[in-house]
């Protein structure tokens, strides 16, 4: 049994932990349910070692521990499935699960054979399917993360954390993940489960925990309502589906014909891609990350070079044009790394919310800009985006995901659009702005504007959706209605392809 | 809705075969041809294979170069004929006819530069491992040192202070094994500092080894004028390690001389080479230093201390350089001069990526490197015509071509160069 006491860490006046108390009995799913930044990552890095608490102890079988180190923590019989996997890419699977405890035979040579046979042995007892001398880079997301949950079993494990384990899944991978945690479950392992999804929660939690700005704030059963768990989440009731009328399509809008992109390697990794979408209508990108999605939107905003095709807009073809051409011409561009794309972070709000018009009026005028109307821009739209800042000219950088991301928003929602497109638009921000941006997505739409969005969460694909078009390798599976049911969406994410369509945009284009 | 299933057929993207190699080729087909054809050097070229006190003895290899010139040329040309045609059905260029090309190429050049002359090909090959002693050695200091993810720019200033200190320490002591085991201390030292700047510090480890580099140049030189050249007799006469014959092998005809008749540092390099080789892929010294250079977060979460074993690593590397440093004063020289690597750190660092951070590829490397150099010595030796600036520029012209032309886009460790640091 592993209990945690009055653990409290403080990183210089933040405190991100404050006196947690948690207990993980064997043979039982503890999910800890919290909104990013709400203390979950802080609270398992201690608890594997990677921080030192400030106050508070660590329990095992009633017996304190100290870890000074990850390889304490493991010793004492805790693994961790991380979100980020801790796996050698250019490594078997075999050399990574030896990593750290490896058998030698007599005269220091690794005995791979011990190595081979000890995943072997762990793969067929769950039925894993994993070969052991595989490399891990050849290896999709869901099986590196089933040679993460050997690597813990390897090392008998009584306890394991599972980061976020969904969040790079998909939606069949995570029901094969929820059957391997049951079955692991009843082997007598405990399991932490950190998560924001609700639905995930519900279907197999024992019990739940719920973080909010670094507190335990509540406990719950698996039986509570996904409402009831977001406003323990949140502190607050939230709306958790987009009010929204039915969609009124109008001109032509976003015209994509057989765009292919290459990469530096010289692989397609758009393939071939059709589709069109109309003034006032939201299209839903859905598929598992890095299948081609991000590349598609690079493409289409004039930032992939080895791009063909045709891209129109209002019948006015874009690809070949500069990108400030395609900005001109009414695009609204929401990237999908906030930090590396849409914003620095070292700039002040004001200075953000000009960058993507830093040449000529309304902010330049004579080489210089004119302070006095970027600050007043800046104040009307904070007010009206909801941006909770001291004021104008404090970093974006100190904003929250959420505020930041209300800045990107503001900014690209305030030229004339014809095309808006947001690619992971709530990825990192908290419940409560999330509401928000949608919101602001379905009244970009109801304005008459195409709009574009690409997410790997199906929640959001579900929310916002008017039609729904699924990638996978490059290539667009297909374009469905948005009340498909989540099992086909997940196996299309899955490269596996509808046969009959009802939606005639099909026909039209593929 | 109803929706029948059908798995999509998997669709392989392989990565597409470029022109980059037969285009290479067909270029290097081309200008041999060039040479051989238009430029003919009538006469006969004669390739010694022994010499008077070999045990057993081969007769002299005589070559007419116009025939052999335009023979090796249409070969050629075949070749890069048959790369292109194997492009062109979408199929990737063999190695093994790479390496025939490359043969068969070396032979030409050799035949048509040595025109009139008689080229030693014991020697050519002894001359070969000397000079690429000290940069097999710095490859293998760099393959250590960048496999544990920390970029050794300073390879040249670990010979540099190597080489110093074995001069000082043989001469002093009268003592070759001391001199080896000073060299080894003093690239160990100049290692300590890299790594402390490099990782305890943080500062970037290109700007250190280049500083390093410096530093020990204008120490060495600085100490040199100032303390070893007034007492030359005490401090800069060391004794060189004497070869050693190892029976019955030294007597095989041309390679018997060229690696079983050597210094104990040559020795020593050959079992560095197994060393570092079986070390890095078998044992868990080699995978937990890979690990750590590659992923050392994963390393660090299964309980290896990361910085502790970039330190020791690169302490090793250093000890490694260190060796290869006193290579240039206990085995060839016999004496310290200013600057006397020459920039041979440089050509290793190049081995190490030409070599794709692997100790037996990054030896081919140095050795490819060092054949080019002596080729350079003994063609001006032999009197060929060939102008000695072209054959001074002719290392460095093949370090280019190999790290740029033939080696293409290579993936180091993907952590070499990062610091690692917790939170």
């Amino acid at each position: 049994m592993l209990e945690l006491r009055g653990i409290t860490k403080r990183f210089g006046t933040v405190t991100a932990n404050d006196g947690i108390d948690l207990i993980v009995e064997p043979g039982q799913i503890h999910c800890l349910l919290g909104e990013n930044g709400a203390g979950k990552s802080t609270l398992m890095n201690i608890l594997y070692g990677l921080y030192h608490a400030d106050e508070g102890e660590i329990l095992l079988d009633g017996v304190s521990q100290k870890f000074a180190g990850p390889g304490d923590a493991m010793k004492a019989g805790i693994g961790m499935v991380h979100q980020h996997f801790m796996l050698v890419p250019v490594f078997t699977v075999a050399q990574n699960v030896m990593l750290g405890h490896e058998p030698t035979h007599p005269g220091g040579r690794l005995d791979m054979a011990a190595a081979r046979d000890l995943v072997r042995r762990i793969s067929n007892q769950f039925g894993f399917g994993v070969d052991p001398d595989a490399l891990i880079e050849d290896l999709p997301v869901g099986i590196q993360q089933r040679v993460e949950i050997i690597k813990a079993l390897s090392r008998d494990a009584q306890v394991l954390v599972f980061d976020e384990p969904t969040a790079v899944l998909t939606p069949q991978e995570t029901d094969e993940l929820i059957a391997i945690m049951r079955r692991l479950k009843a082997e007598g392992t405990g399991i932490v489960f950190i998560t924001h999804k609700l639905r995930e929660v519900r279907e197999v939690a024992d019990t739940i925990s719920v973080m909010r700005h670094g507190q335990i704030v509540g406990q719950a059963s698996p039986t509570a309502s996904s409402s009831e768990l977001a406003n323990l989440m949140v502190g607050r009731p939230v709306e958790l589906t987009v009010k929204k009328n039915a969609p009124a399509p109008g001109d032509a809008g976003l015209q994509v014909s057989a765009l292919t992109v290459t990469d530096e390697r010289g692989h397609r990794v758009v393939d071939d891609v059709n589709f069109q979408v109309r003034g006032g209508e939201i299209l839903a990108i859905a598929g598992v990350q890095g299948n081609g999605q991000s590349e598609l939107m690079e493409a289409i905003m004039g930032l992939r070079s080895a791009s063909h095709g045709s891209v129109t807009l209002d019948g006015k073809e874009l690809l070949g044009s500069s990108v400030r051409q395609i900005l001109d011409a009414g695009v609204g561009y929401v990237p999908e790394d906030r930090h590396v794309d849409a914003m620095v972070a070292e700039f002040s709000l004001m200075e953000n919310m000009m960058l993507d018009r830093s040449v000529g009026l309304p902010f330049v005028k004579y080489g210089t800009v004119r302070q006095p109307v970027v600050d007043q821009f800046t104040r009307e739209r904070m007010a009206e985006f909801d941006v909770r800042a001291v004021g104008p000219h404090i970093p974006i950088g100190r904003l929250s995901g959420g505020n930041q991301q209300k800045v990107v928003l503001a900014r690209e929602l305030s030229r004339d659009l014809r095309l808006f497109i947001a690619a992971q638009p709530t990825r990192g921000i908290d419940v409560g702005s999330i509401e928000f941006v949608h919101q602001r997505i379905v009244r970009t739409r109801d304005a008459g504007v195409a709009v574009v969005v690409v997410s790997t969460e199906l929640d959001e694909i579900a929310a916002l959706a008017d039609r729904i078009l699924v990638m996978y390798q490059g290539r667009v599976i297909g374009i469905v209605p948005a009340n498909t049911s989540r099992e086909d969406l997940g196996l299309m994410m899955a490269g596996v392809t509808p046969t009959t369509k009802e939606d005639p945009h099909v026909q039209q284009f593929n | 809705m109803t929706t029948t299933i059908n798995p999509l057929e998997s669709q392989e993207l392989a990565a597409p075969v470029r022109w980059r190699t037969p285009g290479m080729l067909t270029a290097f087909a081309l200008a041999a041809g060039c040479a051989f054809v238009f430029f003919q050097r009538p006469g006969t070229t004669t390739f010694r294979l022994s010499s008077e006190n070999d045990a057993i003895r081969l007769p002299n290899l005589e070559v007419s170069t116009v025939p052999a010139g335009v023979g090796l040329t249409i070969a050629l040309l075949l070749l890069a004929g048959y790369s292109v045609f194997l492009r062109s059905s979408g199929r990737k260029t063999p190695r093994w006819l790479i390496a025939v090309f490359a043969v068969l190429l070396v032979a030409g050049f050799l035949i048509w530069a040595g025109s009139g002359g008689t080229l030693p090909v014991s020697g050519l090959l002894v001359a070969t491992l000397g000079v690429s002693v000290p940069l097999i050695l710095g490859s293998l200091s760099g393959v250590i040192s960048e496999r544990v993810g920390v970029v050794n720019v300073a390879i040249e200033g670990q010979f540099l202070a190597g080489a110093f200190a074995a001069a000082v320490v043989a001469s002093v002591t009268g003592n070759v094994i001391a001199g080896l085991a000073a060299a080894m201390i003093a690239g160990a030292l100049v290692a300590a500092v890299l790594a402390l700047f490099a990782i305890r510090y943080l500062v970037d480890q290109v700007i250190v080894g280049v500083v390093l580099n410096v530093l020990v140049t204008g120490l060495t030189t600085f100490l040199f004028t100032q303390v070893l050249s007034p007492n030359n007799q005490q401090l800069n006469s060391p004794p060189r390690f004497a070869p050693i014959d190892i029976p019955v092998l030294s007597d095989i005809p041309i390679i018997g001389q060229v690696l079983f008749s050597q210094t104990l540092i040559v020795y020593l390099m050959f079992v560095a080479v197994a060393a570092v080789y079986y070390g890095l892929f078998h044992t868990r010294w080699g995978l937990r230093l890979r690990a750590v250079g590659e992923h050392p977060q994963a390393a660090d979460t299964v309980g290896i201390a990361v910085n502790a074993t970039r330190v020791r690593n690169v302490l090793l590397g250093g000890v490694v350089a260190g060796l290869g440093g006193s290579y240039f004063t206990l085995g060839s020289v016999g004496s310290f001069n200013i600057q006397m690597t020459a920039g041979a750190g440089f050509i290793a660092l190049a081995a190490v990526i030409f070599g794709r951070w692997d100790p037996v590829r990054s030896t081919m490397a140095a050795l490819l490197f060092g054949f080019a150099s002596s080729l350079q010595y003994v063609l001006s030796i032999m009197g060929s015509q060939v102008p000695s600036e072209f054959m001074l520029m002719l290392p460095y012209l093949v370090t280019i071509l190999a790290v740029a032309g033939f080696a293409g886009k290579m993936r180091g460790p993907a952590a070499a160069g990062k610091p690692y640091t917790t939170a």
